[in-house]
């Protein structure tokens, strides 16, 4: 174990972790939804991908004993086009915000590292990437290119890295005025090994954070473009699901059903990951462990021993 | 023998302002302004003087992480003020620096065997992790943290101020350097913890030989501990000598005024205090003359006109003051 001294801080975070509910309430809605992804044929009652047989009674069927969420416009099964939906909006959300946090912490840590004209040129760009409204973008350039899943991914994910890399650079200009870095640098380190070294391993915990709160964006934005009629149009998404149903005339039939369910998934994952992200912030300040003075059990007084009486 | 350390009339000037697209401003602040300064080997000097008088700005260029404006810097008897690349890097094994404030010069990321080893790392040396190893113990030893091995996985936070200061030094032991920069290593500890890592520099003087530059403002720590005194006034040196010597007959009135200041704890040897009046000047406008005139209790007309120059007192004591001379 003395080999790897990284193992005791992991230990100590997963210490940290059990004993924050928000951490671990996050992180259980999110496995339930990522169980219900991955294992989605085995647990779906239906195949939403099989042909379809419509007929008059079985479109905007109440929810029953067949169809326990009820059935949509075209007659299909809704809670197995809600569990396969969840595929998309975790993909969407976890490969978006990968690229995202990928191209913000780099952008933000050699701005905030290397300083003078690179970080004026860098934050000159994201403030111009800011201050472009996100959804009007995405949108064009998604109707532009095509609605495929990568597309989608990709667009989401090269405009969502500008809060990213704002935080990382102000976290990283705080980190290189301390004095480990100035004494890393009197021994002689290169800037490679700082921003390995002391740099890196100390944006890393914000980077998780972030990378957890842009997943729920990424998910939100997917929704949003496949309500608004852009989502790879072979791949069922809760975003489109509720497109068909507000455009299929979901509510004057009053099947409820068949908005408040992909409604649900998606608050269900947006607020997963964003108690999980709360959460591991909280965690992963080390210095809610434990103090060099905690060593030492023998300096907290221990209550006095109740006295016999004779 | 060579001076482990020579400085001539070493200069470093930062530009005052910022330098924008239209103006520049010429003015500099003048933080080391003309060191000249030999150390031999093995000598721990003690360098004095007030915040901003240019004591850690002369750490820094020493250490090369600021290029000097003018002057030279010799090492064991080579110039190395123009140091480039890899033999600048190879001059930083043997100088190493121990910082102020123990709670901030640690990464509160790497546990002690990473924050010691990290020199080893950085100039790729003793690659093999078991012989590594044994060098950190050894350093760490060395620094007084005994046993070792019960430190190695130790994250900051779980150390004392006085243990953390203890590891910082056994990073700077690591390389086996020839100089020690101690800049105000004992400022921010427990007054019962300075006795010790006082101790544990002399004691590493003594075992290695190595000579420490001792940066401070506080005569009270140095008075048992340093072989000479240097006390600065912005940027420059403005009395050198024999601890024995400066303490006792200090001949320039700024280190007269800065003793004068120093506790003494029987009230019946207190004797009157010399107060300095007004601040120290700032170091973008110099004063003409003598820098030291404006505040100087005893100055003349002639100091306002005159630099005075380092006027030998003894073989090893000097001061830079123009009543010395009558």
């Amino acid at each position: 174990m003395t080999d790897q001294p990284t193992l005791i801080t992991g230990r100590a975070f997963w210490r940290g972790f059990r004993r924050n509910r928000i951490a671990v309430a996050g992180l259980a809605m999110l496995l339930i939804a990522l169980a219900a992804a991955v294992f989605a044929p085995a647990v779906a009652p239906y195949d939403p991908y099989a042909p379809v047989a419509i007929t008059v009674e079985s479109i905007y069927q109440r929810p029953g004993p067949a169809h326990w969420l009820g059935t949509d416009d075209a007659g299909k099964d809704v809670l197995s086009n809600f569990i396969f939906g969840a595929r998309v909006s975790l993909t969407v959300g976890i490969f978006a915000s990968f690229i995202s946090v990928v191209i913000g912490g780099l952008i933000g840590i050699s701005a905030g590292y290397f300083g003078g004209r690179l970080e004026r040129w860098l934050m000159r760009f994201t403030d111009f990437m800011l201050v472009i409204p996100d959804l009007p973008l995405i949108v064009v350039i998604v109707a532009i290119t095509r609605p495929s899943l990568t597309n989608i991914i990709l667009v989401i994910g090269l405009l969502g890295w500008t809060t990213t890399a704002r935080l990382v650079r102000s976290q990283t200009l705080s980190i290189k005025e301390r004095k480990f870095v100035l004494r890393a640098r009197s021994i002689g380190a290169g800037h490679l090994h700082i921003l390995r070294r002391h740099i890196f391993p100390l944006v890393l915990p914000l980077l998780v954070v972030n990378s957890v709160l842009i997943i729920s964006l990424a998910i939100l934005n997917e929704s949003t473009l496949s309500f608004l009629g852009l989502s790879d149009p072979t791949r069922i998404s809760w975003g489109q699901m509720l497109n068909y149903a507000f455009e299929r005339g979901a509510m004057s039939s009053r099947a409820w059903w068949v908005l408040v369910t992909p409604g649900f998934g998606i608050v269900w994952l947006v607020l997963g990951f964003t108690l999980l992200g709360h959460g591991l912030e909280q965690v992963l300040n080390p210095r809610t462990e434990w103090h060099h003075l905690t060593d030492h059990p023998r300096m907290v007084s221990l209550p006095a021993p109740l006295n016999p009486q004779p | 023998m060579t001076p482990a350390l020579r400085l001539v009339s070493l200069k470093k000037h930062f530009a005052a302002g910022r330098a924008g697209f239209f103006h520049r401003d010429p003015r500099l602040v003048h933080a080391v302004d003309g060191i000249s300064l030999e150390v031999a080997h093995g000598e721990i000097l003690a360098l004095v003087g007030e915040s901003g008088c240019g004591k850690s700005t002369l750490a820094l260029t020493l250490l090369g992480l600021e290029k000097p404006t003018s002057g030279e810097i010799h090492f064991e008897g080579t110039d190395v003020t123009h140091l480039r690349g890899a033999a600048l890097k190879d001059m930083h094994r043997r100088i190493q620096m121990v910082f102020q404030d123990p709670y901030e010069s640690l990464n509160p990321m790497m546990t002690v065997e990473e924050a010691v080893a990290e020199p080893l790392e950085v100039h790729s040396l003793l690659k093999n992790s078991a012989a590594r190893r044994t060098r950190v113990i050894q350093a760490l030893e060395d620094a007084g943290l005994k046993p070792a091995d019960s430190f190695l996985d130790r994250l900051p936070h779980q150390l004392s101020g006085g243990q953390r200061q203890r590891v910082v030094i056994a990073a700077a032991l690591v390389l086996e350097p020839t100089i020690l920069l101690a800049d105000e290593p004992v400022s921010m500890l427990d007054v019962s913890i300075r006795a010790e890592i006082l101790n544990l520099l002399a004691e590493i003087r003594a075992r290695r030989s190595i000579t420490i530059l001792f940066i401070t403002h506080d005569f009270g720590t140095i008075a048992h501990f340093a072989d000479r005194i240097a006390v600065m006034y912005l940027g420059r040196i403005v009395e050198i000598g024999a601890t024995e010597e400066v303490l006792r007959d200090p001949q320039h009135p700024y280190t007269q005024a800065l003793l004068s200041a120093v506790p003494v704890p029987n009230p019946r040897l207190r004797q009157k205090r010399l107060i300095l009046q007004g601040e120290t000047p700032n170091p973008i406008d110099l004063p003409s003359g003598c820098r030291f005139h404006p505040r100087c209790p005893v100055a003349e007309d002639r100091c306002r006109l005159t630099d005075p120059p380092a006027v030998p007192l003894s073989a090893t004591h000097s001061a830079a003051c123009l009543l010395v001379e009558d």
